[in-house]
């Protein structure tokens, strides 16, 4: 069924992948690291080159605009954190039936310790009671791992670092909400949304972008409006409605005057993605993530030796 | 901004502000800062910071608020606190070098910012995310500015870093939370909070939420 470039994956049904794949997988998630960490993906680049350009000249706003781009250039030239804060390590791994996730996990966090070493990433786990950090970014929740099991034999691996700052902003709603007069429909979820990028002004480092789930449960929730972060900056929404949601989101928060770094100022929103769970009958959440400017994903196919394929943003 | 019945700001929407802020020239800051240097800088301002400046966060504003001594060698009258906790390595001669070092969050050290500039004679505080009325009251009264660095240019404020002669409570607090020594050249930051009572951030959430309920 599978070509034999896949066979190696597939040898690992039931068991551990190959010591050869383990070495490769974990040159390959270091480089992913390395790469998630010191270089924007075009698609945000490309935005906030844009958001550069419509700022007036000569106020704050375009001036917090040139140092976002310069600090573009000199983290990719230097390969060094675009911001210091290298944040939440999220890996998402879409991978076949039989393949050995506990394997990816011990590649993962090996890869983690060693990137932390070379200073790809901040010593930046702290255990929650102590206060202790051991420097390792390894430890319970660190990095969090999602596996989602497909019908291909393709192995892809999608990583989000995502700073505190904007973690802090991030909100959730419960609707009906009174005081926004916000019910139970896209309307009371478009206040919501927007009353989120009122109350963050500049404080997650904006122009930021939002990762929206309209549903689930308080968990389910917030976990799917990360997930919206993989999405491309320039892509639409497949559902019509949400779409135009999307859209008139950017285009409203742009319109408030927030602008860079709360400045004041156009750019206030670089884009808004928006999934959809169902719910129960009885709750009704918006669960809105916010990303920074400095928004940190990338992702890799990986081939049968664990070595990366090709580059997906 | 306490919001009356209807739900508006009290203060009318003073969008006209946006196109106030427009940069003339960067102004040059040097330390240590007289009083009548920082009185004389209104919101909006962009300034270039040379000279020194020492990061304190969370463990050392916490140690100072409550009746810590500074070390031998941190002298902070007229100077300028950065919240700020660098990544920083030792280069093959033995020498500290700051790699990354973008602003830190603010308003955790609100409940501590007054009675340092106070205490110390602070003449600004270089962060991110603006502070709040205790900060701005300080600020006023005793001739302080806060200043906004943008959040998450560790790359482009870390060049400004020329020289880290010292390092403070490091055994104490550990790396990040320890007091660095950074001698800066043109350390870009913007003043939002003035020593005439402005905050930007107060001015912009006013605007923006008058703004927001005109589409909602």
């Amino acid at each position: 069924m599978y070509s034999n470039q896949w066979q190696r994956w597939l040898t690992s049904i039931g068991g551990a992948l190959s010591l050869r794949t383990m070495n490769g997988l974990q040159n390959s998630l270091l480089e992913l690291v390395r790469r998630t960490s010191a270089e924007i993906p075009d698609d945000v680049h490309k935005a906030i080159l844009d958001s550069l350009e419509r700022e007036k000249q000569g106020t704050i706003a375009a001036s917090a605009m040139k140092i976002i781009e310069q600090n573009i250039a000199l983290a990719k030239n230097k390969s060094q954190p675009i911001c210091q804060d290298t944040g939440s390590i999220i890996f998402y791994v879409d991978c076949p039936q039989g393949f050995d996730q506990l394997g990816f996990e011990q590649a993962a966090r090996e890869a983690v310790k060693l990137a932390t070493k070379k200073g790809y990433l901040r010593q930046n786990s702290v255990d929650s009671i102590t206060g202790k950090n051991d420097g390792t970014n390894v430890g319970p929740g660190s990095p969090a791992i999602h596996f989602h099991q497909h019908a291909s034999p393709e192995v892809s691996v999608r990583l989000v670092l995502k700073g505190g700052g904007c973690e802090n902003v991030g909100a959730q709603y419960s609707l009906p909400n009174e005081k926004l007069k916000a019910g139970r429909d896209l309307d009371g979820c478009r206040k919501a949304i927007l009353d989120a990028v009122l109350q963050a002004q500049g404080k997650g480092c904006g122009p930021g972008i939002l990762g929206v789930c309209i549903g689930g449960d308080r968990a389910t929730g917030y976990e799917f409006s990360k997930q919206q972060f993989l999405r491309k900056l320039e892509d639409s929404n497949p559902n019509p409605e949400l779409d135009k949601l999307e859209r008139d989101i950017v285009e409203t928060a742009n319109k408030l005057g927030i602008g860079p770094m709360g400045f004041g100022g156009k750019t206030t929103l670089l884009g808004t993605k928006i999934g959809v769970l169902n719910r129960l009958p009885a709750s009704y959440f918006v669960s809105i993530s916010y990303m920074c400017w400095a928004y940190r994903r990338q992702g890799v196919t990986l081939d049968s030796n664990g070595g990366i394929q090709k580059w997906l943003y | 901004m306490a919001p009356n019945r209807s739900g508006r700001p009290l203060t009318p929407p003073s969008m006209t502000l946006l196109l106030h802020h427009s940069v003339s020239a960067m102004i040059e800051l040097s330390t240590p800062v007289s009083e009548a240097a920082v009185r004389g800088l209104k919101v909006g301002d962009e300034v270039g910071i040379t000279g020194t400046l020492f990061t304190g966060r969370d463990a050392v504003h916490k140690y100072l608020y409550d009746g810590g001594q500074l070390p031998p060698g941190v002298n902070l009258k007229g100077g300028i606190l950065y919240h700020c906790g660098p990544v920083i390595i030792k280069d093959e001669q033995g020498n500290w070098k700051c790699v990354a070092a973008g602003p830190t969050t603010s308003i955790r050290e609100e409940p501590y910012q007054a009675q340092i500039i106070r205490d110390l004679g602070l003449r600004g505080v270089i962060g991110k995310g603006g502070m709040g009325e205790k900060t701005v009251e300080a600020c006023k009264q005793y001739g302080c500015v806060y200043l906004h660095a943008v959040g998450g240019a560790a790359q482009v404020l870390a060049e400004c870093i020329k020289r880290v002669p010292n390092v403070y409570f490091m055994e104490k607090f550990g790396a990040p939370e320890a007091i660095w020594e950074f001698q800066v050249v043109s350390f870009p930051a913007v003043v939002t909070i003035d020593a005439q009572g402005n905050s930007l951030h107060k001015e912009i959430f006013a605007a923006s939420q008058a703004e927001l309920a005109k589409y909602v």
